[in-house]
């Protein structure tokens, strides 16, 4: 397989700004909406993401010539179920607090739909290095915009980031207000909406015909 | 892809191939990490009852290990007779193990089984916490099941066997935003004082929909029903005549000696 580095870098580039599957193409919500409270549990999490998408899509495309495609999307969930299964266990085993805190959501990630839009789009049709690259770089685009939000959260809904104090609050002495809803998943919605707004301000093509 | 990928043949041996090897990567996973995954919940466990008792604050790091061994006492009790059994070991006693065998455990009917755990183990285990020499607080093992899960957690209750010193719920698979808020600090926080046995010493606790004004009701959580009566249920069984109320009775007359 001819391996071109200039097609590697966009493969890994654009989804973080130009195509993020977030905020382009808006998958993925609902987990953006409920570990990005606070930044060490969205690290944990895009973490996870980003080696189930990568892992998945080199495994498909290593098999993709022999996947019947009348079971080709059982074929896929079942790869991506195991991957994302031997993730929980690990996170249970290495990170006990935190994957208790993400509970469900590490699971939920069999049913993220960027793992498996990935999958059926792009690991089917490329080769296997290019398909990890595509998935690290839809992973990566994930992992942008899951940490900003929980960037915005944490720092103005706590007061803190990574779970160490930047603005003392009120509650503990300090002379910071925390704001409530920032601490609540409904917050990410107005977040998420302002990011994609200041995206596709920057980058006029993204915006969508009327 | 080729034609032939589509044959009956080939799709039914792909399907068996791929479960083979995904179920062997998952199970090999599941059993190498597993000595790991018992630490971590072994310790979370001893964690949880420092945190139920006020020892340590809930996101206090500490040597909860070291902590546990010099503060907390553990007593294995006779759930028919309330009496310590003197013969089996804290340390080696699994409550949760001893529930689940026909051998050690009893099964509960309908009636008697409110906080809905189908067998009850013959012996539970108590973690007494000492001040000075004098009892000052009592760490019950509870659990129940809510909505979709069963609540496992420990409450702490005062010396006089009837005030809340704390509760905390370790493991759960209730509703995050919902069922989940089980362990809310601030939801937690409403327990503290609180007295879960009347003045005749019986389980009197009551998670109320609106305004908990009696010193033995607390604000159920809003939009988790069934989560909140199982709360409730498994409070009360677990004080109770058919759990830990016998013990409880004979620890108030000065039976255990402390």
């Amino acid at each position: 397989m001819a391996f071109d580095k200039a097609e590697a870098k966009s493969v890994i580039t654009t989804p973080i700004f130009d195509n993020n599957p977030i905020a382009l193409q808006v998958l993925g919500i609902c987990s953006a909406l409920a570990v990005t409270g606070k930044m060490d549990k969205a690290f944990v999490m895009s973490l996870a993401l980003t080696t189930v998408c990568a892992m998945s899509n080199l495994l498909i495309s290593l098999i993709r010539n022999h996947i019947p495609s009348s079971i080709r999307i059982i074929v896929q969930m079942t790869i991506i179920a195991s991957l994302v299964i031997v993730v929980d266990q690990v996170l249970k085993a290495y990170a006990y607090e935190i994957a208790k805190e993400l509970s469900v959501f590490v699971g939920l990630i069999i049913t993220n739909c960027i793992v498996m839009g990935r999958a059926e789009a792009y690991a089917m049709k490329n080769g296997p290095g290019m398909s990890f690259l595509d998935g690290l770089g839809n992973g990566l685009g994930y992992s942008a915009l899951l940490m900003s939000v929980a960037f915005i959260r944490e720092l103005f809904g706590s007061g803190s980031l990574f779970g160490y104090t930047i603005l003392e609050p009120l509650k503990d002495g300090g002379w910071y207000q925390t704001n409530g809803l920032l601490v609540l998943p409904p917050s990410a919605f107005f977040i998420i909406g302002l990011l994609i707004w200041a995206l596709r301000a920057w980058k006029k093509d993204q915006v969508e015909a009327a | 892809m080729s034609a032939n990928n589509d044959s009956f043949g080939k799709t039914i041996f792909v399907a068996v191939a791929l479960c083979l090897v995904c179920s062997l990567v998952v199970s090999g996973a599941a059993v190498i990490l597993k000595e790991d995954q018992q630490a971590n919940k072994a310790a979370d466990v001893q964690r949880s009852i420092l945190i139920a008792a006020g020892v340590v604050g809930a996101d206090e790091q500490a040597d909860f290990g070291k902590l546990f061994q010099e503060k907390v006492e553990a007593q294995v009790v006779d759930f028919e007779t309330g009496d310590i059994a003197k013969d089996i070991a804290p340390a080696s006693f699994d409550q949760r193990q001893a529930s689940k065998k026909p051998e050690t455990s009893i099964k509960l009917s309908k009636g008697e089984d409110p906080a809905s755990i189908k067998r009850r183990s013959n012996y539970g285990k108590v973690y007494l916490l000492k001040e000075n020499g004098k009892l000052s607080k009592i760490v019950i093992p509870v659990h129940g099941y809510g909505l979709f899960s069963t609540l496992y957690g420990f409450i702490a209750l005062e010396a006089d066997t009837r005030t809340v010193a704390g509760i905390r719920f370790y493991e759960h698979g209730e509703t995050p935003g919902l069922g989940a808020e089980i362990t809310n600090p601030q939801w937690i926080s409403k327990w503290d004082g609180k007295e879960v046995l009347n003045q005749n010493y019986k389980p009197s606790l009551k998670l109320v929909k609106n305004g908990a004004d009696q010193t033995n009701e607390i604000d159920a959580l809003s939009g988790a029903t069934y989560t909140s009566n199982g709360v409730e249920n498994l409070v009360n069984y677990w004080l109770g005549d058919k759990a830990f109320g016998p013990y409880l009775a004979k620890l108030r007359g000065g039976k255990h000696g402390v």
